[in-house]
């Protein structure tokens, strides 16, 4: 009776993981199929015959090298300033403890209650008005410090104790000196999620970069995709290539470091 | 019940250790709704020594914090007030080298919203969306959980690792992987249907099944997010609960009944709210997979504004931004004070 039950478990976890994992599979081996086959009724599941024709058609119709280097230029920019911006203002909050400090986070609690789509037209004409239409500047812009990293970083800074902080102090340590030496070390656990989070949201990350981007040069990944996938509406072996390059790298991160996203999850109560 | 959760936040602080993690779920036993309880312990609630913050300490605070303050002046702040005031304008997007050109036009923008036939739409189809693809990921979410946590111990990491999948994964190669699925002829859907002697429908060509379509799509995508969260809540439950429950002789749908939903009900709740609100913005499904057709059945509210940004119609498309925010402004107070925990 046991033994049934754990079959019956297993059974509906598999059903659940091939509907979960299903399309991804199908994409992979679809990537590899022709045009002709991945119309074919029956479906085929293995391709008739690998062909790699559809990874060069893609580079072919999509400059890949450069719009894929846009996306890790625009990730590595975001990345490190959160990392950086983000447990600076977290300092400020638990280690600094100013008046201000209600405000600060008060302003941190708005930005993230804040719908992008409310603000896209407003700071589209900002960063236009900027001259900063169509750069990496205007694309990383309203990403550099997100209240989620404030969020995260002050809840783990909270709990480092002060008397650290204040025996640096008596010691006559400044306080950079203090945020550089003895918190950030201690904060390496939560700067691995956080940094894993604002990465897997700066890869997939589409409105904004699609609104600000207006060159092909300056396309990150995802906008090419779209609009490879807008004009290319029939080859879906193309298309299905595409997929398999935009969504890799964040699948090989998320699965080698899944610990620290569903940490990060589990301590943030939010993405 | 309130005080089960608060009890248990002061047990476990950090849960930020790396071993902590490699044991599963965190070990908090908190719904994360309920760390809104905890928040204002930071910085009043500590015990201070007096003299250990000098009052030049505030400078340098303004001074970490600065790098925030700017981008948020910037990039939050002025947008916020140039939309709210954009909405009374006329600007379009040849006004942009020179913003205060344009002329203000009253309520003129906002009278014409509520006339216009396909905002009127964009709003029932939001709303659909939100009432059914919430419940849906929550149920979804729910039933994983559940199978996760009833005693498998082999492949547990593998098979929730799998289910989140489709929510880290970039909404581009979503939507494309989904239209071949969904494609009326060349689809996998349609081909098992016709297998089974069943003509399946055209579904995101079809304006009677492509909004349903999306919310299926959704929920599929999202559920591992609430997955992840009931698995935290699910921790929190007490055994001995189950073990009453046994002994009572009750069967599985009257645990799952009279346990475990009442248990999980902060952490429902806070699943709902949270991705109620995020599901009130949905556009890059729409955008992406149907730009909003058949005949605007999955036009979404923040997709008509993007389109409106796209036409160039800066003070309309801000205007109805503006009346967006403040249902969603609305919808997350009632939310702040509805799941504030009762003490």
């Amino acid at each position: 009776m046991k033994r049934l039950r754990v079959a019956a478990l297993y059974a509906a976890l598999t059903i659940g993981l091939v509907a979960v994992a299903g399309p991804f599979v199908w994409t992979l081996l679809g990537s590899f199929k022709t045009d002709a086959e991945i119309r074919q009724d029956p479906p085929t599941l293995l391709p008739l015959r690998w062909i790699t024709d559809n990874y060069a058609a893609l580079f072919e119709r999509m400059d890949v090298v450069t719009v894929t280097l846009n996306s890790v230029i625009v990730a590595v920019i975001v990345v490190a300033s959160n990392l950086l911006f983000c447990s600076l203002v977290a300092y400020a909050l638990t280690k600094l403890d100013f008046a201000g400090g209600r405000v600060v986070f008060g302003l941190v609690l708005l930005q993230m209650m804040v719908p992008a789509i409310v603000l896209l037209i407003p700071q589209f004409v900002t960063v236009a008005s900027l001259n900063l239409a169509d750069s990496y500047a205007g694309i990383v812009l309203p990403g550099l410090v997100t209240p989620l990293g404030v969020f995260m970083m002050r809840q783990f800074m909270g709990e480092i104790p002060d008397e650290l902080v204040y025996a640096a102090r008596v010691d006559g340590s400044g306080e950079f000196r203090i945020f550089f030496r003895i918190v950030m070390p201690l904060c390496k656990p939560v700067l691995a999620t956080l940094g894993l989070i604002t990465f897997m949201g700066s890869w997939n990350g589409f409105i904004w970069p699609a609104v600000v981007a207006q060159r092909k040069e300056m396309y990150t990944l995802p906008v090419a995709l779209a609009g490879l996938s807008s004009r290319e509406t029939v080859h879906y072996g193309l298309l299905l290539a595409g997929v398999i390059v935009v969504i890799t790298p964040v699948l090989l991160l998320f699965v080698s470091l899944q610990r620290y996203f569903v940490q990060g999850v589990a301590t943030a109560g939010l993405k | 019940m309130a005080g089960l959760g608060s009890g248990r936040a002061g047990t476990h602080r950090r849960g930020l250790s790396a071993d902590e993690l490699g044991s599963g779920e965190n070990q908090r036993g908190l719904a994360p709704g309920r760390m809104r309880a905890k928040e204002p312990r930071h910085a009043s609630d500590r015990v201070r020594s007096p003299g250990m913050n000098p009052p030049k300490k505030a400078g340098k605070a303004w001074l970490f914090s600065a790098p925030f303050l700017l981008v948020f002046g910037l990039m939050y702040a002025l947008p916020l007030l140039a939309g709210l005031v954009m909405g009374f304008t006329d600007m379009r997007s040849t006004d942009v080298r020179n913003p205060f050109g344009v002329d203000f036009v009253g309520l003129s923008n906002f009278e014409r919203l509520f006339q216009d036939e396909s905002m009127r739409k964009a709003a029932a189809n939001t709303l659909f969306f939100v009432v059914t693809t919430t419940p849906l990921t929550i149920a979804m979410g729910l039933v994983a959980a559940i199978l996760l946590n009833s005693g498998i111990t082999r492949l547990r990491t593998f098979f929730r690792l799998g289910y989140y999948l489709p929510y880290v994964t970039s909404i581009i190669g979503v939507a494309v992987a989904w239209r071949l699925l969904l494609d009326p002829q060349a689809g996998l859907l349609n081909d098992l249907l016709r297998s089974a002697g069943i003509e399946g429908p055209a579904w995101l060509l079809d304006e009677r099944t492509a909004l349903p379509s999306l919310v299926f799509m959704s929920a599929w995508r999202n559920f591992g997010f609430d997955m992840v969260v009931f698995l935290a809540a699910l921790q929190g439950v007490p055994r001995e609960l189950y073990e009453a429950a046994d002994v009572d002789g009750a069967g599985m749908w009257a645990r799952f009944r009279s346990i475990t939903i009442p248990m999980l009900r902060p952490a429902i709740l806070f699943c709902g709210v949270y991705s109620a609100a995020g599901f009130m913005q949905f556009l890059e499904e729409p955008l992406v997979m149907t730009k909003g057709g058949p005949l605007n059945s999955t036009l979404s509210a923040s997709l008509a504004i993007y389109n409106q940004f796209g036409f160039g119609n800066y003070g309309y498309g801000a205007a109805a931004a503006t009346v967006l925010f403040t249902i969603i402004a609305a919808f997350s107070f009632a939310q702040f004070r509805w799941l504030r925990p009762k003490t």
